[in-house]
């Protein structure tokens, strides 16, 4: 080695130096990555599903589309096919926009009225939406069972309603 | 000749400490919690997916600080600690997105699907598994921490993101839980086993830790003497 003591410090600290300008622009770009995704986001450019309002306001141009529908199940609208699969219910959002839809297929265990779903498909020009692929989103909470309800897996799997649909005792 | 990398006990007394935890949890929420309201008995996955997803969020976040650490201080031990905590948390996001996608099909009624959370998600296991690779690419101890830390601050850009999707974007992933959000019996055996994962994940970070700065000396010491049997006679 011919550096002297002194050249082994010139190099570290202007290595650090450099490290120093990485470092900056490492956190700048992954700065700049959060920000466009948070910009994205409000403005509404990535859009994993569209609320019934959505798909109304798009006109024809959600016919033939795939698309992915997402709301509420309104209670009261679930109908069941006559073959063994196959199912109707409204689609529902916040801001008051309805959905027919009419889904192939055996619904998830957690279908129930009142429940949000995403729905894969397209709208038809008969004015519903035509599911090919029916997801349940469960909510947030986690709740032990109500006073005298009694939780037994087989019956829920079996009845695909979950404990709603049972009768108080 | 004697490692100048520290032998220490603690990692150990913590490994056993987050295992009994762990057992505790998992024994809680196994047999002691009631089911949940709606989901029967397929709710119990809770107890080690929020804990698995809590610390691998926190361990990719201490990734990220690690290193801006490299980058800042021309200290080895960050890049030791920021491989460690790469690597454990690459496997505790793998073991997330297995949990998460077992959970799914029997509440959604599918695998996976491209929602936001489950995107952004795989995307931080991609990112940092790339670090990973990199790190095996790059022969020169100085530069292979130079740039996997550059590349991971990048990586750890995607850490609030995939924390915040839930929020941003409509998504099939539900929003994050609060304490008044799930009923009080089952708050114990997922403290416990929170707790007790935080403790193994770091007791596995320590410990992967040494094993890295190990190999760093190993690399950066000068090569053995010739043995006597091969020098030339003179």
């Amino acid at each position: 080695m011919s550096g002297t003591r002194e050249d082994s410090v010139a190099l570290a600290v202007s290595r650090r130096r450099r490290n120093r300008w990485l470092a900056l622009g490492a956190v700048a770009v992954a700065l700049a990555a959060v920000l466009a995704f948070l910009l994205a986001g409000l403005g509404e450019n990535l859009v994993y599903y569209w609320g019934p309002t959505e798909l109304r306001a798009a006109g024809d141009r959600a016919i033939g589309a795939t698309i992915r529908l997402g709301g509420q199940v309104v209670a009261g609208s679930v109908r069941r096919g006559g073959s063994v699969s196959g199912i109707e219910f409204d689609v529902a959002d916040r801001k008051g926009g309805q959905v027919h839809v009419k889904a192939s297929g055996v619904p998830p265990q957690m279908f129930r009225e009142g429940i949000g779903v995403v729905v894969e498909g397209t709208m038809t020009r008969a004015g519903y939406f035509d599911g090919q692929r029916l997801m349940v989103s469960h909510g947030s909470e986690y709740r032990t069972p109500r006073e005298g309800e009694n939780v037994d897996m087989r019956q829920l799997i079996k009845s695909t309603q979950g404990l709603a649909g049972k009768k108080e005792p | 000749m004697a490692s100048s990398v520290p032998r220490t006990r603690w990692p150990y007394a913590l490994l056993g400490c987050g295992a009994a935890l762990l057992a505790a949890g998992t024994y809680g929420g196994l047999f002691s919690a009631p089911p949940e309201r709606y989901m029967g008995d397929v709710y119990r996955i809770l107890y080690i997916h929020v804990p698995t997803a809590w610390n691998a969020m926190l361990v990719f976040t201490f990734a990220g600080v690690c290193a801006l650490a490299s980058l800042l201080s021309d200290d080895a031990r960050w890049d030791a600690r920021l491989e460690a905590s790469m690597e454990v948390g690459v496997v505790l996001s793998v073991l997330l997105c297995a949990q998460g996608s077992l959970w799914a099909k029997p509440t959604w009624g599918v695998w996976w699907d491209w929602d936001p959370r489950l995107t952004t998600t795989a995307i931080m296991v991609m990112a940092f598994a790339g670090v990973l690779a990199l790190r095996q690419f790059v022969d020169d101890p100085v530069r292979r921490a130079t740039w996997s830390a550059v590349a991971a601050v990048v990586a750890s850009a995607d850490v609030p993101i995939v924390y915040f999707s839930v929020r941003w974007w409509n998504s099939l992933h539900q929003q994050p839980s609060s304490p008044g959000s799930v009923s009080v019996i089952f708050h114990r055996p997922l403290l416990l086993n929170s707790v007790g994962m935080l403790l193994f994940t770091l007791a596995l970070i320590a410990l992967r830790t040494r094993v890295a700065a190990l190999r760093l000396e190993a690399e950066l010491a000068p090569p053995p003497a010739l043995s006597p049997a091969l020098r030339q006679p003179s």
